[in-house]
């Protein structure tokens, strides 16, 4: 694994050029079939809800889109959900246990959109309600984290049996900048705060808080590193086959298990 | 000074009734204060004692006052009911992210707490409850992993017990200082409700000001009922974020109680002096949920 900062990783993960949910579904996924909105308010472009096989298993998908260029970010609001787009994972979600699907989430957002629609509509209720029915799916659930995990917009996402991360990826409470607004008042401390917030795969490996790290060539993956493609398929194919078998009454409690053991005291 | 004297013995026997073992850290801070208390709002300044009296709500007003867990305790519980649960309970991390540990004493020494939330089990008109109380006045009243982990334990209590679970939060958030461990509560807390729902454990949420950010988004706001108090602050990212990103002002009432309640998000706006009533009411409601 390469040595770098968490700074160099937060700008490979942020990098335009790094392949996005849209770029590695079809590399991982076939038969793929998207659907749309939350049944109540809209459709969030920012999270794929989607049905595809893996390697013939019927899986149910739910990946934060960032967009490849300006266009398609203003299409999907950077990557940064709304409530809607929480209340559709949960919906989805629902259908996959219903359907005995195992789940599939790619992260991929700065964080959870901070607007004033997103206010008025609940963002607070619906990332709460996302933590707390992921808690008890009764589905296997599997979490890569593709480039960048913020906040409360990404964990929303992550309360799965497993959670693995590309090597470049990063993860944290807060993007970087809103860290050192916090704490410092001042944004421009970005870089000082990214070393200290210990938000890298080799950091969180090392606390427990994720299960694997999909290691990447020097200087991050591109769309043609078959190698690392396949390093993720793998880890799909051993960890479906793994908790598939797991009676879910079992699965549930060790989720439980899992995420109780967090930030022990 | 003979007569503050006074107020200071008088609470501390209330506090050697309150807390299974007393200790001076606990007497609260209002009583090393002055007399005067000038409300938060408008500025109208009320005598300590009158304010009391009003439950700290401003005279003038009507501004509801930031509470301490002990202040709360007092104006809703039973005399003598309370014992707190894992009251010692403090983080090994606060040495580990610099200005932390100093920031933390400070906090410990204003406070009289070891932390953000102080936990316990008390009879509420005679029903017997689990009860989280989030000190806004302790780091903002924010979640890492002490306040976490002692909430998580206290729904686990409330399920093996069978006792309604009430969560007062005041929080400004997620704690930065403990990072991704501090992110890592939400989930934590969450999961643990969903199993006390689950298994039929009924749970009141009672926002006071503030409730945002990292405990808006996961505890707060899951309760089967939740209420609020006038004028609290609730919402998930902060007014000067959110201006910034849609380049707008935000109207004044934005993020209040009463414009998250028009939005379908609280059950009720209950004022403190209605609150005790309120919440034995409904404990009565569910009464055979809890057993
Ligand atoms: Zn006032």
């Amino acid at each position: 694994m390469s040595h770098l900062t968490a700074w160099d990783r937060i700008c490979i993960a942020r990098s335009q050029n790094r392949p996005k949910s849209r770029d590695i579904l079809p590399k991982l996924f076939e038969d793929i079939i998207e659907l749309y909105g939350d049944r109540c308010y809209g459709d969030d472009a920012a999270l794929i809800g989607a049905i595809g096989r893996f390697e013939g298993m019927p899986v149910t998908i739910l990946a934060q889109s960032k967009g490849r260029d300006l266009q398609e970010n203003l299409a999907c609001n950077f990557g940064m959900m709304n409530p809607e787009g929480y209340r559709k994972a949960m919906r989805l979600a629902k259908q996959a246990e219903k359907f005995h699907r195992p789940i599939i989430t790619i992260i991929d957002t700065a964080g959870a959109f901070p607007g004033k629609g997103a206010e008025e509509r609940g963002q607070a209720e619906a990332i709460a309600s996302s933590l707390k029915m992921f808690a008890t799916i009764q589905t296997p659930v599997l979490a890569i984290v593709l480039s960048e995990g913020g906040s409360g917009g990404a964990l929303a996402l992550s309360v799965a049996d497993r959670i693995y991360m590309m090597e470049n990826a990063v993860y944290s409470i807060l993007s970087c900048e809103g860290f050192a607004s916090i704490l410092w008042k001042d944004e421009t401390r970005a870089k000082e705060a990214a070393e200290l917030m210990e938000c890298t795969s080799i950091d969180l490996a090392k606390k427990g808080i994720i299960d694997g790290i999909i290691t990447e060539p020097e200087g991050g993956f591109d769309h043609q590193s078959d190698e690392v493609y396949g390093q993720i398929r793998s880890i799909i194919r051993r960890e479906l086959n793994i908790l598939t078998k797991i009676r879910v009454k079992n699965l549930v409690q060790q989720r439980y298990e899992k995420f109780r053991a967090m930030g022990n005291v | 000074m003979n007569h503050l004297f006074k107020k200071r013995k008088e609470q501390l026997g209330f506090f050697q009734g309150l807390l299974s073992k007393p200790k001076s850290v606990n007497i609260p801070r209002e009583f090393n204060e002055s007399a005067i208390m000038v409300c938060d709002s408008c500025g109208g300044a009320s005598s300590k004692k009158d304010m009391a009296s009003n439950l700290f709500v401003c005279p003038s007003c009507n501004y509801h006052l930031k509470l301490t867990p002990q202040q709360r305790l007092y104006q809703l519980i039973d005399e003598n009911s309370f014992r707190e649960t894992n009251r010692k309970m403090s983080s090994t991390s606060v040495a580990l992210f610099p200005g932390y540990l100093d920031k933390y004493n400070k906090n410990v020494e204003n406070t009289g707490n070891l932390e953000a939330v102080v936990c316990g089990v008390a009879t509420i008109g005679g029903n017997k409850t689990a009860i989280a109380i989030l000190d806004a006045h302790f780091m903002m009243g924010s979640m890492g992993s002490v306040v976490g982990e002692k909430i998580t334990r206290l729904i686990e209590l409330a399920d093996r017990k069978k006792l309604p679970l009430i969560i007062f939060s005041a929080s400004g958030g997620a704690r930065m200082q403990e990072g991704i461990n501090s992110l890592m509560q939400m989930a934590k807390t969450s999961a643990a409700l969903a199993h006390f729902g689950d298994n039929g454990g009924f749970y009141i949420s009672v926002l006071t000001h503030p409730t945002t950010g990292g405990v808006s988004a996961s505890f707060a706001m899951l309760g089967d009922i939740i209420l609020a108090e006038p004028g609290a602050l609730i919402g998930f990212a902060g007014r000067r974020v959110i201006e910034k990103t849609v380049n707008e002002k935000l109207p004044d009432n934005f993020q209040t109680a009463e414009f998250i309640k028009e939005k379908g998000f609280v059950d009720r706006i209950v004022a403190r002096k209605q609150l005790r009533n309120t919440l034995i009411t409904l404990l009565e409601y569910h009464k055979e949920a809890s057993i």
